[in-house]
């Protein structure tokens, strides 16, 4: 395995969009800097990687604060509000004796952002101190952070669906609440901070140790 | 040993050998068996998998993606009766509730992660492998590939599925809801989305438009 060589090491690049492997010197030779079968703009690395993710993660943990504090929807029925936070809606679900389903919500959208938001930063660090250890290991917690983001979308769907099937004006109606814009904002802000970042970075630390 | 000593003198591109998305380690391109996934030996990530008749299948299901994606949208998908009073919503209800209410954002969100994106991911897929089957290369081929792929994480209806199944348990409680005859289009159309997208090899597909552009006719 170590006489395997990076593309780095080889003065090549792997197209992110397609996979064809090619070579710098081919590249600067065209002056080109996009994939010569499927125009991709590449790079050895993201660009600025690090830092754009970073920003976006930093806004997702800010957003998380009012995505749980205020209300993501209000039940209204005979005159009467009750505004539901994330956590209270999973409360009402378990009260109820649901508790597969108040599992499931609790998982997608409180634990699973905290989790996602905790690995990224924990993944950032450990590129920016040189970590060297449990490589395979980061990489990993990098391929789920990818795979689960999206399920937490759960709520905002669950609560589109309610806020247009209840509007059944005095005896019950079920608006939106500010909460489920924050909320739907560190959705996607987390999912595109595991996009900028790039897991190479991860494995290119031993490289520089050696050097 | 000997494959990393041909690769020194890598002076334009290829195939043959292939660079770990995840890790950057290079690898040679196996041929595999009809089933069969390569991974990188390093950190496990998956290089590339070899899919039994790739381009037929793939085909096959976006068009019944297509077909179930017009019948779920027809169609309500859930109805909603309580005090012997009746609403129903069709799946572009939730995203023009949000967006009437004054949640324009939300609005704007739910419909293109659960209408447009699955939508144009199966025209991406439709538009890239309908015209290769008859050996033809379409007009922007090389961003139809990249967008079918770019368009994936945003195309969510397969959270939506449970979005529906918490808001019917959230909604039994105190009214009676049933699905609506959309709804069996609906978990039809994720699964054929989900197929299309399993069975689709890109590699099959730059191949393929290599040989139609060489003139290589198979």
């Amino acid at each position: 395995m170590s006489t395997q060589k990076t593309a780095a090491e080889l003065g090549a690049i792997g197209c992110h969009d397609c996979g064809l492997l090619v070579s710098e010197q081919f590249l600067e030779s065209r002056q080109s800097h996009h994939c010569p079968r499927c125009r991709a703009p590449m790079h050895r690395r993201k660009p600025l990687s690090l830092a754009k993710s970073w920003a976006y993660l930093l806004a997702a943990a800010i957003l998380y604060i009012p995505a749980n504090m205020m209300p993501i929807m209000t039940v209204i029925s005979f005159g009467s509000g009750a505004p539901d936070t994330i956590m209270s809606g999973v409360i009402h679900l378990a009260a109820a004796g649901q508790y597969p389903i108040a599992l499931l919500v609790f998982i997608a959208s409180v634990f699973v952002p905290l989790l996602k938001i905790g690995v990224l930063a924990y993944l950032l660090v450990s590129v920016q101190w040189n970590l060297a250890a449990k490589r395979r290991q980061r990489t990993r917690m990098y391929r789920m952070t990818e795979l689960i983001g999206r399920w937490s979308m759960i709520d905002i769907f669950m609560i589109s669906i309610l806020v247009a099937l209840v509007k059944l004006d005095a005896i019950a109606t079920i608006e939106a609440g500010p909460g489920a814009i924050a909320f739907a904002a560190v959705v996607v802000l987390t999912m595109i901070a595991a996009q900028k970042f790039d897991p190479r970075l991860i494995w290119d630390v031993k490289e520089k140790t050696v050097k | 040993m000997e494959t990393v000593l041909a690769l020194e003198k890598l002076e334009s591109y290829t195939d043959r050998y292939i660079a770990c998305h995840e890790c950057d380690l290079v690898h040679p391109v196996r041929r595999l068996l009809d089933g069969e996934i390569a991974a990188c030996g390093r950190c496990g990530a998956v290089l590339y998998q070899q899919r039994r008749n790739s381009m037929d299948r793939s085909l096959a299901f976006a068009l019944t993606g297509l077909i179930l994606f017009i019948a779920a949208n027809m169609f309500p998908l859930l109805t909603f009766e309580m005090e012997g009073r009746e609403q129903s919503n069709r799946l572009i209800d939730g995203s023009l509730a949000f967006w009437k209410s004054g949640y324009w954002e939300l609005g704007l969100l739910v419909f293109i992660s659960s209408v447009a994106v699955p939508f144009f991911s199966l025209i991406s897929i439709l538009y890239v492998l309908l015209p290769l089957k008859f050996s033809r290369i379409p007009k922007g081929f090389v961003y139809a590939v990249r967008s079918i792929e770019w368009l994936k994480p945003w195309a969510m209806s397969e959270v939506f599925i449970l979005g529906i199944i918490v808001a019917f348990v959230k909604l039994t409680d105190f009214a009676t809801v049933t699905p609506g005859p959309s709804m069996a289009a609906f978990v039809g159309m994720v699964i054929a989305i989900t197929l299309a997208n399993v069975t689709l090899d890109d590699r099959v597909i730059w191949r393929l438009e290599e040989d139609i552009r060489t003139g290589n006719e198979l």
